[in-house]
């Protein structure tokens, strides 16, 4: 089993096809939606976490891409900025997943990418603007 | 008594002093014990790192010509409104000041990107703004408005003063309603969702000379990179306090009012911050020196994260309305943990404070110790409540 977490974005012409159940029928995918906003017209973007056998699932990223799906990792979408942060760790008591820690010896806050769900619960706790999404 | 401060600024002159930070010593005092440690250490360094709303800067203008006289009118520098209550070149910008256009709260939670505390740390870092002065003519003050771009080497003064700082000990804030407030104390989630603190613990400086014997009016301090001083209690000091078996106080108590050359200060030991749904407040570095006067003074100085305790608060509903009731105690250890457990359930707990900025600071006022570039003072007088250590 492999699991990628992704972000897709969708152009107008293709919010209304039934993506998330093409990934499933066609390509024995689990997907699990983490975020998701559709803005008619404009555009989509899903943040997912996807698992399924290593070949479907590089199989279903070249259906997508090929179909004019943008995917990108999710390590782009908050961005921690170190210079601007006090480490004063406002921010980890509203992360649900732990994806903003505090060391327990250093006392330095660190952001793991790989745990974050982009639920920007982090951003209004910040008083520093060291924490931005971009989703 | 084991040395006096005198012998100490000899021994940082002759570069013989010995230094410790306040974290250190509580290891020192484990291993060796208070009176060996106070033999060895001739003075510990504090510090704390966190927004603090009562800071403000006063500045002097150099006059225009024909003059005009501020006090009594209106002015406003990048665009947020000054006082003006005072001389002819005088002026007072508060940190929570918020430009008259801002939409505050109207759209909530209000984000407060700009106000006060932005032009004094934009000001460290060489920017400029719009000084804007409107008044009355008079005859030794003939003009009526005065329009400038002013930056900090431009200003005759420039002075950093903090009415109250440093609080001794704070509230853990949570809340008990359902929705998500916006506090002084951070974003509270509902049910109590998490639990905020704002202190420094173990290298808090005035946790770690809890009866004050050392501090007192005229003391030197560290302040956001320069040398500052303690001028006077801080306002809502509180002299007679409850206090625990360690003589550390159960609620806020004790404060200081401090002031500091903002000309000396640095962007690093100072930041301005945008407090979601409340408003501006400005992040400042106080560093305390303690002078190891006697054993005791070690003794207050190891103080551990586990001893100190703070009372728990709910900020929806009982802080607003000023009820006190006792939802009970919580340790510094507990809540550096990340979790604590109030009714059976775990809380996320969260730090407005920056523990790492305040060791920072601990560090900086010991390297500055030890090369010989800051000495200590006796203070001239004690606090409301306090007996300072008689040399």
């Amino acid at each position: 089993m492999a699991k990628k977490k992704v972000v897709f974005s969708f152009p107008p012409r293709l919010i209304s096809e039934p993506i998330t159940y093409r990934l499933v029928k066609d390509f024995d995918l689990q997907v699990n939606i983490l975020r998701a906003m559709v803005s008619p017209r404009e555009r989509g973007r899903m943040v997912v976490e996807i698992s399924g056998r290593e070949q479907s699932l590089q199989d279903a990223l070249d259906y997508l891409i090929e179909h004019g799906v943008e995917v990108n990792a999710v390590v782009q979408e908050l961005r921690h900025h170190p210079d601007l942060c006090v480490n004063c760790s406002a921010c980890t008591a509203l992360c649900p997943t732990d994806a903003l820690t505090v060391d327990s010896t250093t006392r330095e806050v660190s952001y793991d990418p790989a745990e974050c769900i982009l639920c920007e619960s982090c951003i209004p706790a910040c008083s520093y603007q060291a924490l931005e999404s971009q989703f | 008594m084991l040395r006096t401060i005198d012998e100490i600024n000899d021994k940082i002159r002759s570069g013989k002093v010995v230094v410790a930070t306040a974290e250190e010593v509580v290891g020192l005092v484990q291993d060796q014990g208070v009176k060996q440690t106070a033999r060895q250490v001739d003075v510990v360094t504090t510090g704390t790192f966190g927004p603090m709303c009562s800071s403000g800067i006063y500045f002097n203008i150099a006059q225009s010509t024909p003059k005009i006289k501020c006090g009594g009118g209106r002015a406003s520098f990048g665009g947020v409104p000054l006082y003006a209550g005072w001389a002819a070149a005088d002026l007072l910008l508060g940190a929570t000041a918020l430009p008259d256009d801002d939409p505050r709260n109207a759209v909530y939670p209000g984000l407060f990107k700009f106000g006060g505390a932005h032009i004094i740390e934009g000001l460290l870092k060489g920017e400029r703004y719009r000084l804007e002065v409107r008044n009355h003519g008079t005859d030794c003050y003939p003009r009526k408005e005065y329009f400038t771009e002013l930056g900090l080497d431009d200003f005759t003064q420039a002075t950093m003063f903090n009415p109250r700082n440093a609080y001794q000990l704070y509230n853990v804030a949570i809340n008990l309603n359902k929705k998500t407030i916006y506090t002084y104390m951070g974003v509270l989630k509902g049910n109590m969702g998490n639990a905020n603190y704002a202190t420094s613990g173990a290298l808090s400086p005035l946790l770690n000379d809890p009866k004050l014997r050392t501090v007192g009016i005229g003391t030197r301090v560290f302040l956001c990179g320069a040398e500052g001083y303690v001028v006077y209690p801080g306002t809502q000091h509180v002299p007679q306090p409850q206090r625990d078996d360690r003589g550390l106080p159960l609620f806020p108590s004790a404060t200081l009012a401090l002031v500091g050359d903002l000309k000396q200060m640095n962007p690093r030991w100072l930041r301005a911050a945008s407090i979601t749904g409340y408003g501006t407040s400005l992040a400042v570095a106080f560093g305390l020196p303690l002078p190891v006067l006697d054993e005791q003074v070690i003794a207050d100085a190891s103080v551990t994260d586990a001893d100190i305790t703070f009372p728990i608060v709910d900020y929806s509903q009982n802080y607003p309305l000023g009820r006190v009731v006792d939802l009970g105690r919580v340790s510094m250890a507990e809540l550096m943990s990340g979790r604590i457990e109030i009714n059976n359930k775990a809380v996320p707990t969260g730090s407005m404070t920056s523990r790492y900025q305040g060791r920072q600071v601990s560090l900086e006022l010991k390297e500055r110790i030890k090369r010989g570039t800051f000495f200590l003072t006796r203070p001239v007088a004690a606090l409301p409540g306090a007996t300072l250590i008689d040399e």
